[in-house]
């Protein structure tokens, strides 16, 4: 079995690897690199828990062998909140809008809608629905999924200047819940 | 869950690949996108020994104009296919086939040379080569061998790529003008595999008749086919719906359906009539709207 020493960019850090050939990208970011944030949770290429961002293509990292992302550039879900810990748009849409339960499908889905949104900057219900097949979420019904999509894709479009929109602070929707003052301080 | 140990090669061109697959032989097998061998693997349905992956082929990516066909390369994504304006303009049908495969994620990685050569019964494709007329274009140490799409599915699984070949082009002839194509998938709920698919081409006649009807049918027991008794019941006559739909009932004459957990043979005929008559009358309205255009 060969073993090969690859380059990867993760988070905008370099690391230097040596994996063996059947080594799959998942394991090495969960068990090698301790990036546990991406999930398993199929393990069949199905549910895309492990949705990374592999040179701004959201891929199934538990269908991808580490060796072949050599020289890649990779975001994780550990990628997206701000160097403080501030919540990037998409996940604090997710959580204004209730949209996880659990949230073991959440990492993939954060990274799926990433995508999602760069293509489809005015997606509708229809293309939002479609666009997030490959992320399938036993907790939600996904209503409350599509709307933090709904809403992260306005408050991106709303960013006039293009760049990551800083989060505006909304009335929370649900001013009574924990989570929401966890994260708003109020 | 991971492979078995397997050596990994990654060659720069064509010939390294050519050598690596003739040196290995049947213990080696072609790495494109991945989506379907690597699931194999990981459930050790498939353990080669070695693998060679021709992700690193620049020359296998790509759709462009070559001569009078749109030449796809083998290691172009389905992504790639469904946002491609020359795809769209030229193959309406394929567009919609590469954005219906799967999810994102894996058309992000897939690839049109992958699925054709891995051959699942349930891919989508299949329909569209045989709809489309396209040519697959192989290559090995002895030279290449163009493929006509009516002979490139040979049973369950199994192609016209002889050991030591590799799919490396499939290429679709420029459509007549006033030309229509359509592919309606009705997909299984859970895998987004076709539980059938019905992919249609044709061309308005100078005289407002169907011309070069082409339908192909995916989701049968072992390969796709043409549905050629509907292809001949229409041919030369104007596609009015109950044209149509009286043809369609000729839709899944000869061809041959499995049981599964999800349907009956028999449920699997009548949604690939449905889905028939509903994939001409759409590939017709386009080469009509063409027409008045």
């Amino acid at each position: 079995m060969s073993a090969h020493d690859i380059t990867l960019h993760i988070n905008g850090k370099r690391h230097d690897c040596r994996v063996e050939a059947r080594t799959l990208l998942v394991h090495l970011l969960r068990e090698k690199l301790g990036l546990t944030g991406t999930h398993v949770g199929c393990d069949t290429t199905q549910c895309g828990a492990c949705t990374i961002s592999l040179d701004d293509r959201a891929v199934k990292s538990c269908t991808i062998l580490a060796v072949q992302a050599d020289g890649c550039d990779i975001v994780t879900i550990e990628g997206m909140a701000g160097e403080n810990g501030e919540l990037h748009a998409i996940q604090e849409a997710f959580s204004l809008e209730h949209g996880l339960q659990c949230g073991f499908c959440t990492p993939g889905m954060v990274m799926s809608t990433r995508q999602l949104l760069a293509r489809y900057p005015d997606a509708e219900v229809d293309e939002i629905r479609h666009q997030l097949e490959g992320n399938i979420c036993r907790c939600t019904g996904y209503h409350n999924i599509i709307k933090a999509v709904q809403r992260a894709a306005a408050q991106a479009r709303s960013s006039a200047d293009g760049r990551e929109p800083a989060v505006t602070k909304h009335a929370a929707p649900y001013p009574t819940d924990l989570h929401q003052r966890r994260h708003h301080g109020s | 869950m991971y492979p078995a140990p397997f050596d990994y090669h990654r060659p720069d061109d064509i010939a390294d690949a050519l050598a690596l697959l003739d040196s290995h032989g049947d213990d080696a097998r072609i790495l494109a996108g991945g989506f379907s061998l690597i699931p194999a693997m990981k459930l050790r349905m498939m353990q080669p020994a070695h693998l060679i992956d021709i992700g690193g082929i620049d020359i296998l990516k790509g759709v462009r104009i070559e001569n009078d066909a749109l030449s796809i390369g083998a290691m172009t994504t389905h992504w790639e296919i469904e946002s491609s304006p020359l795809v769209a303009e030229w193959f309406p049908a394929l567009a919609q086939a590469a954005g219906v495969i799967a999810d994102a994620q894996v058309r992000n990685c897939g690839t049109i040379g992958g699925s054709l050569a891995y051959s699942d019964p349930s891919a989508d494709y299949p329909a569209l080569i045989l709809a489309l007329n396209a040519r697959l274009v192989t290559i090995s140490l002895h030279g290449g061998n163009v493929i006509d799409a009516m002979n490139w599915q040979q049973g369950l699984l199994t192609t016209a790529l002889e050991p030591g070949e590799i799919l490396i082009d499939i290429r679709f002839p420029k459509p007549p003008a006033r030309t229509g194509s359509a592919y309606i998938k009705i997909p299984h709920p859970a895998s987004r595999f076709a539980v059938i698919g019905v992919a249609v081409s044709v061309t308005l006649g100078e005289d407002g008749k169907a011309r070069d009807l082409r339908i192909g049918v995916t989701g049968t027991s072992t390969t796709a086919c043409r549905a050629l008794a509907m292809e001949q019941a229409l041919e030369g006559h104007n596609l009015t719906r109950d044209a149509v739909e009286a043809a369609s009932h000729l839709a899944d004459e000869g061809i041959e359906f499995n049981d599964d957990q999800l349907l009956s043979a028999g449920d699997r005929a009548y949604l690939c009539r449905t889905t028939a008559r509903e994939a001409v009358l759409a590939a017709w309205a386009r080469a009509r709207n063409k027409a008045s255009a």
